[in-house]
């Protein structure tokens, strides 16, 4: 039962790092947004480092939903799926290895992204360290919700846009937790690991519930 | 093993394809499945591997455990190939293989009887729609099912990728085997049975 899940995992990992724009695009678009913030902020370094958590957060939230629409659709387009529906594996375990394969791909480069873009924002290290261990517990939560939009999206030829706002209002849960837990981290009235560790639940149970409701959207939509 | 439809209807979009459609292959039978474009050829494919459930009736392989779905049984290749042109020939075989449960011929061999050996590392982005279909039919090597659900499966082979299909779909057969094809070229495979679709409905 592992290997064809094992399978499915390398094969997207593959597919996005050879094709391109997997992993840089969403990069990329972190980078574009981290750096124009001080643009539009203005040369004020205390404000910037005061906002700094928020906007790698929200950098990274609006990255993650970039190229979400693809994770099925791609393979709904040429056949694959098909093929997948009849494999001996449950869908909802495929779901799942494509979500991590996409986590890997997407989330993770941002996570490594984010210390570096701290920089940029004038934050202190200790804080660099909590927001990556808050990204990096709470990504993996936005790649799993989008899992679920990406399931729609395969019976929505070009519903990519449409994905993001279907997404984006479940995901602000762990928006207020993970930048909760960098307020605490920086000396705020929230203690650290609080909202740290419901930022990680999150993750659990997007996990959990991600791949099921994906694969049952898939079931039911597909014609 | 038997593949049995019982008073199967489609709908699709509203429109009746067909209705009351009965069926029955034997092992080492092929079924051809014809029809004008639009007739449900292909959704009748669907249907049976379950990618499509049927408005009403039944469909049921015999000879397996009762109340078991046809899919996992069956191998689907439909006007899509399943490849991805990222990824090598062999690949996506190879992918194929563990993704079915494999346990059929390495992909070596079932790239070489399709006559894709020299191309195992090459890029299917490179390979033209007749390769692809190749690559597409060696799935049916890599993972043995009895039951091939085939759409329009020698579109884009020259003469020769014919022949060497249906040499497979021979051998297939001859170990008891079942093959449901829709077509419009004709087969060059003995005992063929025919469903024609898309005359006012029933068949």
């Amino acid at each position: 039962m592992i290997a064809p899940l094992r399978a499915v995992f390398l094969r997207d990992l593959r597919i996005a790092f050879r094709v391109g724009g997997g992993a840089g695009i969403g990069v990329v678009f972190f980078l574009a947004l981290v750096t124009v913030i001080p643009f539009a902020v203005g040369p004020d370094l205390p404000l910037l480092a005061r906002i700094g958590p928020a906007v790698l957060w929200i950098g990274a939230l609006l990255a993650s939903l970039l190229g979400l629409d693809r994770i099925f659709s791609a393979d709904h387009e040429d056949g694959s799926l098909d093929v997948m529906l009849l494999a001996p594996a449950p869908l909802e375990l495929i779901a799942a290895a494509k979500g991590a394969a996409h986590w890997v791909a997407t989330g993770l480069p941002l996570v490594i992204a984010a210390p570096l873009l701290g920089l940029l924002l004038g934050l202190e290290p200790a804080l660099l360290g909590a927001i990556t261990l808050t990204l990096l517990l709470g990504t993996p939560a936005l790649t799993f919700l989008g899992l679920v939009g990406a399931a729609l999206a395969v019976a929505l030829p070009r519903g990519g846009l449409l994905v993001a706002v279907l997404i984006l209002p479940l995901t602000i849960p762990v928006l207020i937790f993970g930048v909760a837990a960098t307020v605490g981290a920086a000396g705020g009235p929230v203690p650290f690991d609080m909202p740290l560790r419901l930022v990680g639940a999150l993750s659990l149970v997007t996990f959990v519930i991600g791949p099921v409701a994906a694969a049952a959207a898939i079931r039911n939509i597909r014609d | 093993m038997r593949l049995i439809a019982e008073k199967l209807t489609c709908v699709r979009g509203g429109r009746t394809l067909f209705r009351n459609l009965q069926f029955e292959v034997a092992a080492g039978r092929v079924l051809a499945i014809t029809g004008p474009n639009g007739a449900g050829k292909s959704s009748l494919l669907r249907l049976i591997a379950g990618l499509l459930r049927p408005a009403s009736g039944r469909i049921a392989l015999e000879g397996g455990e009762p109340g078991q779905p046809v899919g996992p049984f069956a191998h689907f290749i439909g006007h899509l190939d399943a490849t991805k042109g990222a990824l090598r020939a062999s690949e996506n075989l190879e992918f194929m293989q563990v993704l079915l449960g494999g346990g059929g011929q390495t992909t070596g061999e079932a790239l070489a009887a399709l006559g894709l050996d020299g191309l195992a590392d090459v890029p299917v982005r490179m390979f033209s729609a007749g390769q692809r279909r190749r690559l597409a039919l060696a799935r049916l090597l890599v993972a043995p099912r009895p039951l091939w659900l085939l759409d329009e499966p020698t579109t884009a082979l020259d003469a020769e990728g014919q022949e060497t299909f249906a040499a497979l779909a021979a051998k297939h057969l001859a170990g008891g085997g079942l093959i449901v094809a829709a077509t419009h070229a004709p087969l060059k495979i003995p005992s063929v049975q025919e469903i024609r679709l898309g005359t006012g409905g029933a068949a």
